[in-house]
């Protein structure tokens, strides 16, 4: 025992005591809500004013959504009030029978199968490229970038030689026209976005000179006007027979003006590498590309990471406006099928706009949640 | 500066417009195996698509009347839905041959616009919904009544114009969107809501109880609708503005889709000169002498493409109204075969 004890006292413990547990009001359920929300005035008032509105929301939102709501039936008469049915939830039963429609379009429905072709490819292609256990990602990236594209094309357009009929760009619509917009805004935008801001910074005057003209051209006119333009003005000054197609057209826009977005996202990437960086690069003798390349951009791109997702997610949602040249995008149809009479009543226009909101919440959130875990995968090296 | 490039812009297409004359717009759709036709997608009852994403709606049914006079199949048209904004632009560049998107005919679009416009294949004008518990037969008896109406349109500087041309006491409600000016009007903020008649019978079906309310009979501007082509062609504007007049020439002669067959043994001499038993007068178009026969064998006469699509079959229930047969009360004539 007095081994134990160096100054040979009894009176001192030799041994350490067992921790006690944290008094009851500092941990479990109770701890948490004294911690998390009534830790003082202002956030007991902020605690019960949310908890008010959500109360308040929530409840009414859920009887709208799932209680009240028709599934089923034939026409608006389902989601009509009755005597005994006095209160009438979303119209579900709409969107059932008009999800075919919101999510093709005019797309022939005999040819339909093509589009599903399309979305399996691009699932594969995106996994491919952006799942971390994936192998092989070079080739990944060849088959989302090369193969699938070409693919795509074949399988959207049609290529009669083959057996598959033509189906031109106007009677693509819903999510097909929203995921083909958007993605080849996302997928051009950051390639040009790169080569744009690089050009800003570049010390070749001529470059620099183009760079800086188009972007703030670009960021000085709204995309509504982009895209009005590529498609009211471009057809009047060109043959019809030269005029690009109209999606075409739409495209071009769309990429262009997230470019130019994208170059400023970079740029301030760029300027917040150290200057320590570059001079390191050079010194060691590596040529502009190669500086880019290995040590500035990877570095850059990564603390953009959140601004290019954040770009990305408001480019998704900026491809409504494509319905102001007439491309009915998943939005559009929507728009367009809320006023059918077959199915006109109070809670259809609601109810459209609630599966509106849902989906593209969901697409939005995916988004933004694979972002945070890159994120947190890539910056392991250095916290910031 | 932006004024001189549209005006610059408006003149190139104008001018090239009047160069493809030439180019025949019936031969280019001959050739092409299909008529381009540009559409609404977005009003219920003339231009829409339905579940399977295939166009129904009375504008929709002249472009396939036209499809089925020079195809003899209502199905070969591509319909290229476009918005407000970018239809005129369409149709002057070549991208539609026709537009049948309930545009309203008006003598700027029809001169300076470059375009021609075939007949009012709707009389459209702006009209009033009220409760049917008002128990009110005319707009004249809206004096002192509050009324929705959508701002910022002609929709409400016409009501304004009713109201005080008839010395009555105006109350509006203003709105930024459609939607809300129905909402509001169904929760009882107003007690008429207006927008154009076509408009109406759709919004009557967003309300609440859609019985309980009533479209009254004043029309109290003007809206011709009709379907435009370019300047330019004067044969391809002939075919369209004449697949308007034989659909009404049909029902007139009571032609239909059911009996067109039978009619064709007809001794009627107009009957005869209609379906192209007598006289070449498809021909004179440029198209087959049983043209007539085509259209209303695929999609029936003026009657029966208003019934089907606006008419009291459909949720719309839209009456006839201006749109009957002048012989009817109504103000739709057309000159006669012969």
């Amino acid at each position: 025992m007095a081994a134990h004890t160096p100054s040979g006292t009894s009176y001192v413990r030799a041994q350490a005591v067992a921790p006690l547990p944290p008094p009851l009001v500092e941990s479990g359920a109770i701890g948490w809500l004294r911690t998390a929300l009534f830790s003082g005035p202002l956030n007991i008032v902020l605690t019960i004013l949310s908890g008010a509105l959500i109360v308040l929301i929530v409840p009414p939102l859920l009887n709208f959504l799932i209680f009240d709501a028709t599934w089923s039936g034939a026409d608006r008469e389902a989601c009509l009030a009755r005597p005994d049915r006095p209160v009438v939830g979303a119209c579900w039963a709409f969107i059932r029978e008009r999800l075919g429609y919101f999510i093709y379009g005019f797309y022939p429905i005999a040819e339909r199968w093509r589009v599903d072709a399309f979305f399996v490819l691009l699932t594969i292609g995106i996994i491919w490229l952006l799942a971390p256990t994936a192998r092989r990602r070079t080739l990944g990236a060849i088959y989302f970038f090369v193969v699938m594209p070409v693919l795509a094309c074949v399988l959207l357009l049609g290529w009669p030689a083959i057996g598959l009929p033509e189906v031109s760009t106007t009677q693509w619509g819903g999510m097909l026209v929203t995921v083909v917009v958007s993605g080849v805004g996302i997928v051009f935008s950051l390639p040009i976005g790169i080569v744009l801001a690089l050009g800003r910074r570049s010390r070749m005057p001529l470059v620099k000179l183009f760079s800086v003209i188009f972007i703030e051209f670009v960021r000085g006119v709204p995309l509504v006007t982009v895209l009005f333009m590529a498609s009211v003005m471009l057809p009047l000054f060109v043959p019809e027979q030269w005029s690009p197609d109209k999606l075409l057209r739409a495209l071009v826009g769309v990429a262009l003006f997230a470019s130019a977005y994208m170059a400023e996202v970079v740029r301030a990437g760029l300027q917040a590498i150290p200057r320590g960086q570059y001079e390191g690069a050079m010194a060691v003798g590596l040529s502009y590309w190669r500086m880019m390349g290995l040590i500035i951009l990877p570095q850059a791109l990564r603390v953009t990471i959140p601004n290019i997702v954040n770009s990305y997610i408001a480019l998704f949602k900026d491809t409504t406006l494509v319905f102001i040249v007439g491309i009915f995008d998943f939005l559009r149809t929507i728009e367009a099928a809320r006023v059918d009479p077959k199915w006109a009543t109070p809670v259809t226009s609601t109810t459209g706009y609630a599966f509106a909101a849902i989906v593209y919440f969901i697409c939005c959130y995916l988004m933004s949640r694979y972002a945070r875990d890159m994120e947190a995968r890539l910056t392991t090296t250095h916290r910031r | 500066m932006k004024r001189g490039i549209l005006t610059f812009g408006l003149a190139i297409a104008i001018a090239s417009a009047a160069f493809s004359a030439s180019a025949q717009t019936l031969n280019a759709i001959k050739q092409r195996g299909a008529l381009n036709c540009g559409a609404n997608g977005t009003l219920a009852g003339f231009g829409l698509p339905d579940a399977q994403g295939n166009w129904a709606g009375f504008d929709v049914d002249y472009c396939r009347a036209i499809a089925a006079a020079i195809f003899d199949d209502p199905t070969k048209v591509k319909f290229v839905p476009l918005s407000a904004k970018d239809r005129f632009t369409a149709l002057q560049s070549g991208e539609v041959d026709v537009l049948a998107r309930n545009t309203t005919w008006t003598i700027s679009r029809d001169t300076s616009l470059g375009l021609n416009f075939t007949g009012t294949n709707y009389y459209d004008g702006q009209g009033f919904m009220v409760r049917k518990s008002l128990k009110l037969n005319s707009a004249l008896e809206l004096n002192d009544a509050a009324i929705c109406v959508q701002q910022g349109t002609t929709t409400e500087l016409n009501l304004a114009d009713f109201f005080r041309a008839n010395r009555m006491k105006l109350k509006t409600v203003t709105f930024a969107t459609s939607t809300e000016a129905v909402k509001a009007y169904d929760a009882g903020r107003c007690d008429a809501y207006t927008t154009d008649a076509s408009a109406l019978y759709g919004e009557r079906l967003r309300v609440a109880n859609s019985n309980d309310h009533v479209v009254l009979p004043e029309i109290i501007s003007k809206e011709p609708l009709g379907l435009a082509v370019r300047h330019g062609d004067d044969q391809w504007y002939d075919i369209v503005k004449w697949t308007h007049f034989v659909l009404l020439n049909a029902e007139e002669l009571g032609v239909a889709k059911a009996n067109v067959d039978a009619q064709m043994k007809s001794d009627n001499p107009e009957i005869k000169r209609l379906l192209g038993t007598e006289g070449k007068y498809g021909e004179a178009l440029g198209l087959p002498n049983d043209f007539v026969v085509r259209i209303v064998k695929h999609v029936g006469n003026y009657g029966e493409i208003f019934e089907r699509n606006l008419g009291q079959p459909t949720p719309l229930k839209i009456a006839r109204g201006l749109n009957a047969l002048w012989s009817k009360g109504g103000l739709q004539y057309a000159p006669p075969v012969r």
